[in-house]
């Protein structure tokens, strides 16, 4: 959170591999996410990068590597520290995955309900105050998330994700199903929130204009491994067949004006 | 030096200073907030309170919130309570929650009786629109069927085929089991209490008629409503959840034709055949334990049994399996159809399915058996 902390590396993955049947998804993967920055995670569709994210959560088993988040090895840790890395980090999955039968309200209370024992008031002002930074009225705290817009689920989704204020987040494709204005605001909302809080974030995006605006560091993810990591800059100029096409393509000279 | 949080008080001439210190974040919320209530009481005490934060090691949103409210029930009149030393790293944030407004809307009422009223007018006018639910996705069956019969071509059969080896094939073991041990239990029963008064024998005759007429039907098709209608009701729940059931109608296809006639008819080919083997199965069961524990051996047993059963008992319990298990269906279809957005709904619906369909096929039994008896059969 403090700037001296901000170039230790916050998750350490080393050489990860994960394998479905026969098909090897990661293979030997490495790669470091330091404090206080937003990674962004590029890579063709179906390369794996939703994989990596769900391996370092711990949704999906991997055959060989290690993972530290914290500094802690997530498969040599003790069941009490894992709960409490995972207490340190909040989730924006892709299609926000908020509990159907449960209002906003509770939606947003339920970790901070389970982990603190806090009255019922300072839960409300902390719901209130979350559905504001992530520009949400008061007013939808007892919608149901069937009743909300794409752009609204995920959003209470990130204000979820953010409830137990978290020192990582990871969001997997958040920018995916928005206009591109509602996108535009989601990445600033993402900026301001990191300089806020102080966040480290993990974005999985296929959104060029999230890379451009968002993002102080681009990692790409190709044959199961990262084929290049570094700045706006660095991506730009690299002569990988792949990485010309997608920074070079139509839509990345649209973007770049 | 992020340390437990503290709150103290010092007196400064006519005013008061609070000095926050440690670590004020979500992990010592519980200690916070009690600290922050009980700073809450001084508002009015001392003309000029401030609130010192310089020497607050760690900040999130709960200290942030909780120092904001501090100082909002700390502010009266024009003398504004104010934070000072706020380091430049933490003053976004604590901007960002003093845009909260601090009125969370208030949950939902207690429970009262006119509201329990309303809800049991609620429920039997519901009554009301589970019957016209019923007879119009019975007429939308109807009608779809005659298109198919019109044009061939919209039949799905292999859509056909696959519900009806869900629903009949694998459903075989299951059924064939429970009424075998339901035949062996009938028959133990029977003899046990008949023997007092000799008339052991007449248990062929109990057997024959309660399971061809009554038990194999309706036993099985309360068994058919729980294993195939909870499992209609839910996967066209989960399909009208996910929008597949608008995506279908929108390619100009109708769900009621490509989801519900091969279901409906799947359920009415298979509830026939499955009450029959139900039949034999407990018949048969009830045979071996009339030998092995009533002494009635096989060949005397059938010869009872071809006396006592006329083919009427076999084909009144067959005529009712294919309107039973219609019932069945269109219970299980208009159930999958008003799932809403929720996984809670989707529960309450496949209960809402199964309880239905089994209380409607007692109910038709029942007309059945004034029916039949009234021609006679």
């Amino acid at each position: 959170m403090m700037p001296q902390a901000a170039t230790d590396a916050i998750i350490r993955v080393r050489d990860i591999t994960v394998q479905f049947g026969a098909t090897r998804v990661l293979d030997g993967l490495n790669l470091d996410v330091k404090g206080g920055e937003i990674l962004g995670f590029v890579g063709p569709s179906g390369a794996g990068k939703s994989v990596l994210t769900r391996t370092i959560i711990g949704l999906v088993p991997k055959i060989a590597g290690r993972i530290e988040v914290f500094g802690i090895d997530l498969d040599a840790a003790s069941a009490a520290a894992r709960r409490a890395v995972e207490r340190r980090w909040g989730i924006l999955f892709q299609q926000g995955a908020l509990f159907s039968s449960l209002t906003v309200r509770q939606n947003i209370q339920f970790p901070v309900r389970e982990y603190l024992k806090v009255s019922q008031r300072l839960l409300d002002e902390i719901m209130v105050a979350k559905l504001g930074m992530v520009g949400l009225r008061p007013e939808v705290a007892d919608r149901f998330p069937s009743e909300l817009s794409g752009g609204m689920i995920k959003r209470v989704a990130l204000a979820r994700a953010l409830a137990l204020d978290p020192e990582l987040v990871f969001l997997d494709e958040p920018t995916s199903g928005l206009d591109p204005i509602g996108a535009g605001d989601f990445d600033e909302l993402v900026r301001t929130l990191q300089r806020t809080l102080g966040l480290t974030v993990f974005m999985v995006t296929h959104d060029l204009d999230s890379l451009y605006t968002a993002c102080d560091r681009i990692a790409v993810l190709g044959n199961g491994k990262i084929i290049a990591a570094g700045s706006m800059a660095d991506m730009q100029a690299s002569q990988h067949p792949w990485l010309r096409q997608y920074f070079h393509g139509k839509r990345a000279r649209a973007v770049m004006g | 030096m992020s340390g437990d949080p503290t709150l103290e008080r010092i007196a400064q001439g006519n005013g008061l200073a609070l000095f926050a210190a440690g670590s004020w974040t979500a992990r010592f919320a519980p200690d916070l907030e009690r600290m922050v209530s009980d700073a809450e009481k001084l508002a009015g005490s001392r003309p000029n309170i401030f609130i010192d934060v310089s020497r607050v090691s760690k900040l999130d949103t709960f200290g942030a919130w909780l120092i904001e409210r501090l100082r909002r029930s700390l502010t009266q009149g024009n003398v504004e309570a104010k934070i000072a030393g706020l380091s430049a790293n933490y003053s976004s944030l604590v901007d960002e929650v003093r845009r909260v407004k601090g009125t969370p809307v208030v949950e939902t009422g207690a429970v009262t009786i006119t509201g329990m009223l309303d809800q049991i007018g609620r429920t039997m006018a519901g009554i009301g629109g589970t019957m016209v639910g019923l007879i119009d996705m019975l007429g939308a069956v109807l009608a779809a069927s005659g298109r198919v019969l019109i044009h061939p071509r919209g039949f799905r059969l292999t859509s056909t085929v696959h519900h009806l080896e869900q629903v009949c094939w694998r459903a075989v073991p299951i059924v064939v089991l429970i009424t075998f041990l339901i035949g062996c239990i009938i028959s133990q029963q029977g003899i046990f209490h008949f023997r007092k008064f000799g008339a052991d024998i007449f248990v062929v005759d109990m057997l024959g008629v309660l399971v061809l007429r009554e038990i194999g039907v309706l036993l099985v098709a309360i068994m058919v409503a729980g294993r195939s209608g909870s499992a209609y009701t839910a996967e066209l729940g989960s399909m009208k959840m996910r929008e597949e059931i608008d995506a279908l109608r929108t390619m100009g296809f109708d769900p009621i034709e490509v989801l519900i006639l091969p279901r409906m008819l799947a359920l009415i080919i298979a509830l026939p055949i499955l009450a029959f083997l139900g039949a034999m199965a407990a018949l048969y069961g009830g045979g071996l334990v009339a030998w092995l524990y009533g002494g009635v051996d096989p060949e005397a047993f059938l010869l009872r049994l071809r006396d006592a059963i006329s083919i009427d008992h076999f084909t009144v319990g067959i005529i009712k399996a294919p309107v039973m298990a219609a019932v069945i269906g269109i219970v299980a279809c208009v159930e999958g159809l008003a799932v809403q957005g929720s996984a809670e709904s989707l529960g309450q619906h496949t209960t809402a399915s199964v309880v239905k369909g089994i209380f409607f096929v007692i109910v038709m039994d029942g007309v059945f058996a004034i029916f039949f008896a009234s021609i006679g059969m």
